[in-house]
């Protein structure tokens, strides 16, 4: 379609504004005016409905489409969360108000929200506390890690490095990184989980500690985890669980309970609230009791009357990590998305999400190679290894996907399988949806064969095809106008 | 060529030649630029720097993915091929000549001696894929 200046008329309009009668003067200096006139598309209202309804439809989400994005979890975000979110008792609250004096007072329900959501996710992490602060996952991960920095410091340990496995998110190293410490990765072992002997050889009193995602990144939980927690606490090292993929488990197992000392969560996964474009997030970070005194500032309290407060009293907190109390209105809905659900309702969470991923693993792997073929959790990974020899790539089956009609998997990633493929379903999808997208995997794996020339010209029915991936990385004033 | 013959190899894809006297010269294996796919960015040192066997002395990233790269052997930098990063492509064209990377001054040349050969390497990748 057209852009928007492209389809500008000159002398067009939407609407004609009456011409002011109250006398102008501008007092600005001639060097700060503009000499020409911006060039601004000229267009009729209607024009611009029209033009913006036409770009809206090319959305492509949840809300449209199926969308196994492997590791993300793009669950559907129930409409209700929306609507409370948007009561305007809570919208429009100003974020400064609790501080100010006698705010407080009016602001009792919105810190409220923040004290239950607090105790539900203790409940459901089995963690002694919780922060709402952080902005997304990888700012609680970073909070997450300063907390075990200052909890090393505060005991005199020396400590240098964190350990994660080679199956990590590039985020656990990158926040360790910042955070000032050196990262070893721990290999993999045959079954695709971590490697316990190379982790006891890896092990020494520099260890500051171990993030792991649970289940990994593969999708398999991992039978060692307590052992792992266990072996890295006898050196003093803290457990630090990435709640990527918290869908696989929750209700069914606490990361507290499995020997994690500090938890994040990716609220937009497990609790549905709405990936956007790059946020709003929220990361919520939990602890345990030992890490209690360096959650950051301020925090919500209740006092004996039953009111709540916030509490800046925390002489060891490793400070401010965020502007009032984090994306209020995303972690808004995700307390309404876990009230509506309960605990009954979370147990059923993983538990579908976990069947609806074995279903498609075990109906497509005839179609393609899969390493770690065992019961998985919340998500697959197969490898077009198979596909490779009549020269179609991952990347290939992706874009057939597209035309399809459904949103690729993640891509490339892990990065220790080879044209990897990763499918999560979440729980979300009804069988129907679950068949029509095994079905179209299965006709991209016969067309690999029979006309693979086909899928390497996917997508033909997308608004653009095969876009030119490193033109942006190479040319980086791709979309300067100077 | 996805090998070439007259290179050693590191478990990491580098390869190394011999140049002259003590110099040698690096470069990434024609596999692993294949694996790689389209390179979007790469950093290369300054000659002059000095590393160890075994350190990090540039940057590959792709579309796939961004990783390391490796000195086969410890020395002392003594000429970039400046002209890689600003064309990467050429990588794929001609991955062991025209596509070499660094040359080294080695402090020990007989590092080279433990590396991988064809052979070995040939067996490194078909065991890996």
């Amino acid at each position: 379609m057209k852009l928007v200046f492209e389809k500008s008329v000159a002398g067009r309009r939407g609407l004609t504004i009456a011409k002011s009668d109250v006398p102008t003067s501008i007092n600005l200096d001639a060097s700060l005016l503009r000499q020409t006139d911006a060039e601004l598309p000229e267009l009729s209202e209607l024009d611009v409905v029209r033009h913006f309804t036409e770009l809206s439809e090319k959305n492509f989400g949840v809300d449209t489409n199926f969308y196994p994005l492997g590791s993300c979890t793009m669950k559907y975000n129930p409409k209700v969360c929306e609507r409370i979110a948007a009561y305007p008792g809570f919208a429009h609250l100003h974020p400064l108000l609790p501080q100010l004096r006698g705010g407080g007072m009016l602001t009792q329900g919105a810190l409220e929200v923040i004290y239950d959501m607090d105790m539900v996710l203790r409940e459901i992490c089995g963690m002694s506390a919780f922060t709402m602060q952080p902005m997304a996952g990888a700012h609680g991960e970073l909070t997450g890690i300063m907390m075990m920095a200052a909890y090393h410091q505060d005991r005199g340990n020396h400590k240098t490095t964190v350990l994660v496995p080679d199956s990590a998110h590039g985020t656990n190293p990158a926040s360790a990184s910042i955070a000032g410490y050196g990262i070893k990765a721990v290999p993999s072992d045959e079954n695709g989980l971590m490697c316990i002997d190379a982790l006891k050889e890896m092990l020494n009193d520099e260890v500051a500690g171990i993030m792991l995602t649970c289940p990994n990144t593969l999708g398999l939980f991992n039978p060692h985890v307590r052992e792992i927690c266990d072996l890295v606490h006898s050196v003093d090292g803290l457990a630090y669980y990435d709640g990527a993929n918290l869908n696989a488990i929750v209700g069914r197992v606490r990361p507290g309970d499995l020997g994690f000392d500090i938890v994040h969560l990716n609220l937009h996964k497990t609790f549905a609230t709405p990936h956007g474009g790059g946020g709003p997030g929220s990361g919520p970070v939990g602890v345990v009791d030992k890490l209690v005194d360096y959650l950051p500032v301020s925090t919500v309290v209740k006092r004996s009357d039953g009111t709540f407060a916030l509490d800046y009293d925390k002489p060891k907190t490793i400070g401010y990590i965020a502007p009032f109390y984090g994306n209020f209105g995303v972690f808004l809905r995700a307390y309404v998305y876990i009230l509506m659900a309960g605990k009954e309702g979370l147990e059923r969470i993983s538990e579908n999400a976990v069947l609806n991923a074995n279903y498609i693993k075990e109906k497509l792997k005839p179609y393609y190679d899969i390493e770690h073929g065992q019961l998985c959790k919340h998500e697959c990974v197969f490898s077009a290894t198979r596909q490779v020899e009549n020269g179609v790539h991952a990347l290939d089956v992706a874009k057939g996907l597209i035309d399809a009609g459904y949103h690729p998997p993640t891509m490339y990633f892990p990065l220790i399988v080879k044209e990897a493929l990763m499918i999560e379903p979440t729980e979300c999808e009804s069988k129907e949806t679950l068949d029509g997208f095994i079905n179209a995997m299965i006709e991209i794996a016969k067309k690999a064969e029979t006309e693979p020339e086909t899928l390497k010209a996917a997508p033909i029915s997308a608004p653009v095809g095969r876009l030119d991936e490193t033109k942006a990385a190479r040319e980086l004033n791709i979309a300067s106008l100077a | 060529m996805l090998i070439d013959a007259d290179a050693r190899y590191l478990e990491s894809h580098e390869w190394v030649k011999k140049a002259d006297g003590n110099t040698f010269t690096v470069g990434l294996s024609a596999y692993a630029i294949e694996q790689l796919g389209d390179i979007v960015y790469m950093e290369l040192p300054e000659a002059g720097a000095e590393f160890a066997k075994g350190d990090a002395f540039g940057v590959i990233e792709s579309v796939k993915s961004a990783a390391d790269m490796y000195m086969p052997i410890g020395g002392k930098i003594v000429d970039v091929n400046t002209a890689v990063p600003d064309g990467p492509d050429m990588l794929k064209a001609d991955a062991y000549n025209a596509g070499w990377l660094i040359k080294i001054e080695a402090t020990d040349a007989s590092q080279f001696e433990t590396l991988m050969d064809e052979a070995a390497y040939r067996t490194f990748i078909e065991t890996e894929a």
